[in-house]
């Protein structure tokens, strides 16, 4: 079906300079086809520039990218025809009613009129749009723009999706079905390729995560491989008495040999976890003295740790802080 | 969202080059939603409706007694010439709106699909051609309401009309152009002006061209202004085509072929 390539996307050394901003610096990206992609950074890192890139939008000043195998400046029209496109701001047409717009859209990608017609229906029905067909685009709420614009992109079938921030500036329960509808898009074979500033949105939906900043990509990877990036689980304790969190801090200290931090208003003492086999000695040490618990957990980093740390430490490279530090505040921020 | 269907599109052989016919198509899908919009802001023919109207009205009263001795001599005279000044003045517009409507956020959605390149510009254009014929039919209409009888009879009439529109669909390629690489519409509304206003008046469109001092009749008689009113003149008011015809054509047809490219050149290289 998609033998083409295996890869839908393979970005080689993108560059894109606005006047003497580097929006985009360098970024390769390769996604297999039929997972989701996700492509997280601060504001302003690159993301969306490097989708428009992708996305025959803008002509790359360096490196190239393909598209199934096609490149995108040389073959750019037989790569608009393998791709559908999401923009952060709606790219549907104000003035003209959703069943307008589907038409439309349509009709350009050539089906005949009783068969655009049969498309918008059944994708207006899918989106749970049927009841505002008629109404012009200017009363719909942003969730319900943002809904046909999905669903303009996927009039085609196209087997690859870029979908540009898809839930920004959503109500929490439009951002869920947001997310059921990628994911049932990945289940028919689609490819997506989204661009987020959310972490759970990432964690949620993607298979492999690049983190773009400062239009690099300063770490790629699977959601796992990216937490195990940053380093250890955390390990979290809190005592049943209160006077006995400073003896449980030295205990934890000296059995696992780390530096634990506390928080003495809620007697809960967090460190890092490297070595699992070391939490048996402290917990037998804790029971010898005397010192029950209250509550014990351990925690692998979220992406937002990860995200800190290395948007973090890629920063402090410019300001040429040590790294080290920029880790530390990452936890304590997290704590 | 079947299987089948993406199995055709895989099959299909996928091509780098959109076909003439395709184009068209394209095109004409694009002008369908130019209509579909004025029909939701009708508010954007008040232009069309009110200009004829008022210019005509106002042109006839000023100029025919001092230029024709009398409002009703004049008439034949002014009726073609008001007709293509404000059909042209029309075009504008279309510029300034394409400005306006590609700043949206739906233009890069037309520009990721596989389209030709030249059908939201061509669509626009072609959409705008509605404008042309409503100004055009409102100007016939004042001039008859205020005793204007062509003799060319109601055939040449409307065969002027249609010339007038082909040349106005023509010359808003210019002002498209200028829409495209302008950075604001009202930016478009004045650099478009600048170069109408002294097109359409050091013309042969009000006043007769004997009346002028030499060098300007030199610049008003090869003005391609002058050559589309002669040409209208004739064929309402004696039922004839002539030289001035085929000039006014060719001038249309060379200004598509000029500005056409360029303009979808600029179009695809902004972003």
């Amino acid at each position: 079906m998609m033998d083409r390539s295996e890869w839908a996307v393979e970005a080689r050394g993108l560059v894109k300079v606005f006047g003497d901003h580097r929006a985009v610096d360098g970024v390769d990206l390769n996604v297999r086809a039929g997972t989701i992609y996700g492509v997280l950074g601060p504001n302003g890192a690159g993301k969306t520039t490097t989708i428009r890139m992708l996305a025959t939008l803008l002509r790359p000043d360096g490196g190239s990218a393909r598209i199934f195998g096609h490149d995108v400046t040389k073959e750019s029209q037989i790569v608009r025809q393998l791709i559908g496109v999401t923009g952060q701001y709606a790219s549907v047409d104000e003035s003209l009613s959703a069943m307008e717009n589907l038409i439309i859209f349509s009709r350009l990608l050539g089906l005949s009129r009783s068969e655009a017609k049969r498309k918008a229906e059944s994708l207006l029905e899918e989106f749970s749009l049927t009841e505002a067909a008629k109404r012009p685009l200017k009363n719909f709420s942003g969730g319900m723009r943002r809904r046909l614009d999905l669903a303009a992109s996927l009039i085609a079938q196209p087997p690859l999706i870029f979908l540009d921030e898809p839930t920004t500036g959503l109500d929490p329960r439009t951002r869920a079905q947001m997310w059921e509808t990628i994911q049932r898009l990945v289940k028919t074979g689609s490819t997506v390729l989204l661009t987020t500033q959310y972490l759970d949105e990432a964690d949620q939906l993607a298979d492999r995560i690049a983190v773009i900043d400062h239009g690099r990509v300063v770490a790629e990877g699977t959601v796992d491989e990216l937490k195990g990036s940053v380093g250890t689980s955390s390990l979290h304790l809190s005592v049943q008495h209160p006077g006995q969190i400073e003896s449980a801090r030295q205990m934890v200290e000296r059995v696992l040999n780390v530096l634990p931090s506390v928080a003495y208003d809620s007697g809960k003492i967090t460190a890092p976890m490297a070595n699992a086999d070391g939490v048996t000695d402290l917990l037998i040490a804790l029971r010898e003295a005397g010192i029950p618990l209250a509550e014990m957990s351990v925690q692998k980093p979220t992406l937002d740790e990860v995200f800190l740390t290395i948007t973090g430490s890629a920063a402090s490279k410019q300001s040429d802080s040590p790294p080290q530090q920029q880790t530390k505040k990452a936890e304590v921020a997290n704590v | 969202m079947s299987q089948t269907t993406m199995n055709t599109k895989a099959h299909r052989g996928l091509k780098n080059r959109t076909g003439f016919l395709q184009s068209v198509r394209h095109s004409l899908t694009m002008a369908y939603r130019g209509l579909l919009k004025l029909r939701r802001t009708p508010e954007q023919l008040f232009d069309v409706t009110l200009q004829p109207i008022i210019f005509t009205l106002m042109f006839t009263y000023i100029f025919g007694g001092a230029i024709s001795g009398d409002v009703q001599s004049y008439l034949p005279v002014i009726i073609p010439g008001i007709l293509v000044q404000t059909v042209i003045t029309t075009s504008i517009v279309t510029g300034v709106q394409l400005r306006e409507d590609m700043d949206k956020g739906v233009f890069d959605r037309f520009k990721s699909l596989p389209i030709a390149r030249i059908a939201p510009l061509a669509g626009a254009l072609l959409a705008d051609t509605v404008r042309y014929t409503i100004a055009t039919v409102l100007t016939f209409a004042m001039g008859y309401v205020m005793g204007y009888r062509p003799e060319g009879g109601l055939a040449y009439v409307a065969l002027a009309a249609v010339i007038v529109i082909f040349c106005s669909w023509a010359i808003s390629w210019i002002f498209a152009f200028f829409g495209v690489i302008a950075r604001t519409a009202s930016s478009v509304q004045g650099i478009s002006m600048i170069v109408l206003f002294p097109l359409t008046f050091l013309s042969n469109a009000f006043v007769p061209v004997e009346t002028m001092p030499n060098w300007l009749q030199w610049f008003v008689n090869i003005n391609p202004i002058s050559h589309l009113v002669t040409a209208v003149r004739d064929m309402t008011n004696s039922g004839t085509v002539g030289w001035d015809l085929a000039i006014s054509l060719i001038g249309a047809a060379v200004i598509v072929a000029v500005f056409a490219p360029i303009t979808v050149r600029a179009y695809m290289r902004r972003t």
